[in-house]
């Protein structure tokens, strides 16, 4: 509590670098060793402080990361195996364990369904808006997608 | 009876000035994008962990919602900021306001400790200013 009461301004300034070298590298094939150093801290302190502030672990979080882009990614005709290898992942395997067990869906039926939500949007984007915005702003009167 | 609320606005000067703001200096999720035609946009995001609430990225034109000069005012009443939209909550304080300094967002007050907890105050990219707290 009192270290949170009177932050070391240093310490977080070498976390947040550390945290936005994972969120700029997250690609890369980069290690734990390299993050640490990054932050200028020995491994296991490293992993402490990081855990404390950011409630995962460096590694945790840099699944995290690599799983949020792949969902980002997925949402373009780009296929399971190119966003796989994109993120960072070396496994197709792998990346399909972890992002079903991150979101309860294959990597694949999560882009069917985000295409399918981009296609009705783009065919109803009215369906999306709720009412009372769309009369107030003029597109149900001005409407041309012939919706009921 | 009423459960939850799902959609809150937020008045901005520009669009896309304000998805540069709200996506990729906050962090926040792009919810849903629709192209409404001649030029419009629907634009709603949300915070990571708040996937249902859906924050509308409104844009103040004159048009059917702002008549005459109400919206020549309402643009100069949010470039001065009069407007606070919320309060919006963190894990580590410090640490995320370290990080937003970092990425460009502009910050009136930084973390402080008042008789309700610690907060900072910052502006998005139209002058509207928020509270940010620390989850307790």
């Amino acid at each position: 509590m009192t270290e949170r009461l009177f932050p070391k301004i240093y310490i977080y300034k070498q976390m947040v670098q550390a945290k936005l070298f994972i969120d700029n590298h997250f690609a890369e094939s980069i290690n734990l060793d390299d993050i640490a150093n990054e932050a200028f801290f020995s491994k296991f302190h490293f992993i402490r402080l990081f855990k404390t502030i950011y409630e995962k672990t460096p590694h945790q979080y840099l699944t995290a990361v690599r799983i949020e882009k792949a969902k980002e990614l997925l949402q373009t005709e780009e296929s399971v195996t190119q966003v796989c290898f994109s993120v960072g992942f070396d496994s197709l395997s792998s990346f399909t364990g972890l992002f079903k067990r991150r979101t309860t869906f294959t990597p694949s039926a999560y882009q069917r369904l985000k295409l399918q939500r981009k296609q009705e949007i783009s065919r109803t984007p009215l369906k999306f808006v709720p009412n009372c915005f769309a009369e107030r702003k003029g597109w149900i009167k001005k409407s041309n997608f012939g919706e009921a | 009876m009423i459960t939850k609320m799902n959609h809150v606005s937020i008045f901005v000067l520009n669009q896309e000035s304000a998805y540069e703001f709200y996506v990729n200096k906050l962090g926040f999720k792009v919810h849903t994008d629709a192209p409404m035609g001649l030029g419009m946009r629907w634009l709603t995001v949300c915070p990571p962990e708040q996937p249902d609430l859906e924050i509308t990225l409104m844009p103040i034109e004159e048009g059917m919602m702002f008549k005459g000069e109400s919206a020549k005012q309402m643009r100069e009443l949010v470039r001065q900021g009069i407007f606070g939209f919320g309060v919006f909550e963190c894990n580590d304080l410090h640490a995320t306001y370290e990080e937003l300094k970092v990425k460009g967002v502009e910050f009136k007050k930084s973390p402080t400790k008042e008789f309700y907890g610690f907060e900072a105050l910052f502006i998005d990219d139209s002058g509207n200013w928020f509270s940010l707290g620390q989850k307790k």
